[in-house]
């Protein structure tokens, strides 16, 4: 690997000052990605500041109604707690649909949020990728791009986010609670992540001085109606090819509120509002679906080995909402979709 | 305790961040160990401690050969900074046994077959120790998804799988999982 230093925070505010204070630090709290790109030499941080030991695990209810879950709570704590799993399935389903049971164990809430994107070209150094040296260029654009975006990409980047959890929390609207150099601030989650523009090589809003203390998630939760598609070439610890996050909030025949959230599509999970509003009033059926998906993935535009993924998203799109409709959430165990 | 010659510490030479005092009990046993910062638990265990029943596949947290149990959960050692694990519990496969008596999951793999090459067993049986205390899985269904993060290459899910069954199910003549 690569040299560096190793240190520990006491607790929250020493680790932003900390972080302030060497720009050449990165914080460590599961460092199942972080690990994984120093051995690549991707990411070469002279210092890890271990976070590990800070409290911030627990799951609060709060004031609003909804739950406050603090940043190194572990993702398959996450997924199996009681409150989750009742008031907020699709933040379990979406959990269990990554990664490995071994790798869920390690990583963080805080750390999922912050892991970076898994395209074959900011993996291989001696690629270009302007998110890895900005200014090289995108091999991408000409080159195996099939796990590669369809939505909301730029001239200098075509990566997607990698993340299942953070395509249920920003159909569920989370607000990422950080702390910093000058104060406390709440980040709604759409506005977390980044599309690349011209800046690729960053990929959220969080300060360089700023650490995750707690991901909040809203009231609702669409318990009743839910569902976490996600469609990958192997069926189990692999990537999504896309993904998508439903909820709907159905009285009587007519749809009240509903969400939609993309993975694997995007540089982050990707949301059209004005489509998820188009639901409202409406009894749910498959032609009012496909309308909605139709909508989502307007403008959304391919490259040589990724193209499909347009016709499998307004699929999974309208799947993944009969689904919600019917109160029979995608299976993350059987794997057969119905 | 000092093991083998270096190989994985790289790089090497001075002026380099000093070793760090790390205290890991590992099947029972303290062991204390100088480790530079970027030595994995992995590593640790393979090339500090001698105890190479943990294997190295893909070092990048792909292939679960490499899974051990610290504080009681299994995790990948190959992503995990021995640093970051002072005063834990590790748990590998040459401490499942008691008294010289296999764990169930250890006989099981054996009467089911459990594997060929037998690389990625110590992972397997680990991972399924991790399994089994976890309490989530059931069906066959359950064991496959959330096995998911240890690979085969000779291909002997099914009896793996059989072989998890049996002591998850107490079918196995003697056994208390």
């Amino acid at each position: 690997m690569i040299d560096f230093d190793y240190v520990k925070a006491r607790d929250v505010s020493d680790a932003v000052s900390q972080i302030a204070r060497n720009p050449a630090a990165k914080f460590i709290a599961g460092g199942t990605n972080l690990i994984d790109l120093m051995k690549e030499n991707v990411a070469h941080p002279a210092r890890l500041i271990d976070i590990t030991g800070l409290p911030l695990t627990e799951i609060e209810d709060t004031k609003a109604g909804g739950l406050r879950i603090g940043a190194l709570e572990p993702n398959s704590d996450l997924a199996y707690d009681e409150r989750i799993t009742r008031r907020y399935p699709l933040v379990s389903s979406a959990l269990l649909a990554g990664a490995s049971a071994q790798l869920r164990n390690m990583a963080s809430t805080g750390g999922n949020l912050l892991q970076r994107t898994r395209c074959l070209y900011f993996y291989d150094t001696d690629t270009a990728c302007n998110k890895r040296e900005p200014g090289s260029g995108c091999d991408a654009i000409g080159g195996f791009n099939r796990m590669n975006a369809i939505l909301g990409w730029s001239e200098t980047c075509i990566a997607v986010h990698p993340s299942d959890l953070c395509v249920a929390l920003a159909a569920l609207e989370a607000i990422v609670h950080v702390s910093g150099s000058k104060g406390d601030r709440a980040i709604p989650f759409a506005d977390f992540h980044r599309l690349p523009g011209d800046t690729p090589q960053i990929d959220t809003n969080l300060a360089r001085d700023e650490i995750i203390i707690a991901i909040e998630l809203p009231p609702e939760g669409f318990p009743s109606n839910y569902s976490y598609l996600k469609i990958r070439d192997r069926l189990s610890y692999a990537f999504a090819l896309v993904s998508v996050a439903a909820g709907l909030k159905i009285e009587g025949d007519a749809i009240k509120d509903a969400r939609v959230a993309l993975g694997g599509v995007a540089h982050k999970p990707w949301r059209v509002p004005a489509a998820e509003q188009s639901l409202v009033g409406q009894q749910p059926s498959r032609r009012a679906f496909g309308d909605v998906a139709d909508i989502i993935l307007q403008g959304a535009e391919g490259f040589a080995h990724n193209s499909f993924k347009i016709e499998l998203a307004r699929r999974a799109i309208v799947r993944a909402l009969e689904q919600a409709a019917a109160a029979t959430p995608q299976s993350q165990f059987v794997k057969a979709i119905v | 305790m000092q093991g083998r010659p270096q190989a994985k510490d790289k790089p090497s030479g001075p002026g380099l961040t000093p070793k760090l005092q790390v205290a890991l009990r590992v099947n029972g046993v303290e062991r204390r160990v100088s480790l530079r910062p970027w030595t994995t638990l992995l590593d640790a265990l393979r090339e500090y401690l001698d105890l190479t029943g943990t294997k190295k596949g893909c070092d990048h947290g792909q292939c679960g050969a490499c899974t051990v149990l610290v504080d009681g959960r299994r995790i990948v050692s190959c992503l995990t900074l021995a640093v970051m694990k002072d005063g834990a519990e590790i748990t590998t496969i040459e401490g499942l046994a008691t008294n010289g008596e296999l764990h169930p999951l250890q006989k099981a793999f054996i009467s089911h077959d459990g594997f060929q090459c037998g690389y990625c067993t110590p992972g397997q049986i680990c991972s399924a120790v991790g399994l089994m205390a976890e309490g989530h899985a059931k069906t066959a269904d359950e064991i496959r998804e959330l096995m998911s993060g240890n690979v085969c290459r000779c291909g002997c899910y099914p009896n793996i799988v059989a072989a998890i069954e049996e002591v998850m199910h107490g079918t196995l003549p003697g056994s208390s999982p």
